[in-house]
């Protein structure tokens, strides 16, 4: 599944055990893609000795900081941006 | 805020005791050897945010620069004589009137290191990574800043294989300063966008320890 910059997209409520690069306080939470950062190798896979092939799109996600913390008490405007990976998205919605 | 890290750091504390455990074992088992660990050492205490503070002045004097350091920060830093060769991504994030940048790893302490060499410690403590997520304004607010009404307030949360640097505003009242004296300005923590470079005068050029960064050069 491969996405484009404004597209809104949520990230996957999975626990996964081990090394992951996917924050626990990101999962769940609907966003949208700020840009592509390019593809690199899986940095789930390279912490335990393995290629990480293939490589994986990584993301750059922008979510409002209200929807991440229910007492946010910024502005409303105020964002968060994080580099998540494409296993770790789905489409706002569901990939029914 | 890094009492933690105090305590880690001490050379008694059970992780230093693992570190040398770990190192002892890799020599031995000739995993590495001391010359290229002694190699290491010096490739990152070669690094500095003086280094951070030398991209930032050419950008607020350059306005080409600038643009190549935003749009590609790897070549625009090599231009600059400097190698960030590093598996990682190297990007730069500029401050506007409009926005604030903040960095921050929560997983762990990424840092463009190829390029500022060590994070310092509080970037490292659960209390920052933490708290610049949640409540980055209560953060930047205990490093003496605020920023302005209107202004909106974006975290990057560098999770994975790209490093981020702010690219700061430049103070007002700089005008007729050089270069050099532009790069003393910025701080370490300006690059790290919890604070933001400040001009007071010529008084406060030489109060400002950017000087000492620039004789790590």
């Amino acid at each position: 599944m491969t996405f484009e910059p404004g597209d809104r997209v949520r990230v996957l409520p999975a626990e996964k055990p081990g090394h992951v690069r996917t924050p626990g306080y990101l999962k769940g939470k609907t966003g949208w893609i700020e840009s592509v950062l390019g593809e690199f190798p899986n940095p789930e896979e390279l912490a335990y000795g393995f290629s990480g092939r293939p490589e994986r799109l990584l993301y750059k996600v922008g979510f409002r900081q209200a929807d991440l913390w229910d007492d946010y008490d910024g502005p409303a405007e105020d964002r968060l941006c994080a580099d998540v990976y494409e296993h770790w998205l789905e489409p706002e919605g569901g990939t029914a | 805020m890094s009492d933690h890290h105090e305590e880690a750091k001490s050379s008694t504390s059970p992780y230093a005791a693992r570190i040398r455990a770990i190192e002892a074992l890799l020599l031995e088992k000739g995993v590495l050897t001391e010359p290229e660990v002694q190699d290491r050492i010096s490739y990152m205490e070669a690094r500095s945010p003086a280094n951070g503070a030398k991209l930032v002045a050419r950008a607020w004097v350059n306005d080409e620069y600038r643009e190549r350091l935003l749009s590609d920060a790897k070549a625009a830093a090599s231009e600059l004589g400097m190698d960030p060769t590093h598996p990682a991504e190297f990007v730069v994030v500029e401050n506007t009137p409009e926005v604030h940048n903040l960095i921050v790893c929560t997983l762990c302490s990424c840092y463009p290191r190829a390029i500022l060499g060590r994070p310092p410690d509080w970037y490292k403590s659960f209390n920052y990574r933490s708290r610049a997520v949640r409540e980055p304004r209560a953060v930047m607010r205990e490093f003496g800043f605020e920023p302005p009404e209107g202004v909106e307030v974006v975290v990057h949360d560098s999770t994975a294989d790209v490093r981020y640097m702010v690219l700061p505003m430049r103070p007002p009242g700089t005008e007729e300063l050089d270069e050099d004296d532009l790069a003393g300005l910025v701080t370490r923590d300006s690059l790290v966008g919890v604070s933001v470079p400040r001009y007071a005068g010529s008084k406060g050029i030489s109060a400002n320890s950017g000087r000492l960064l620039n004789d790590n050069d």
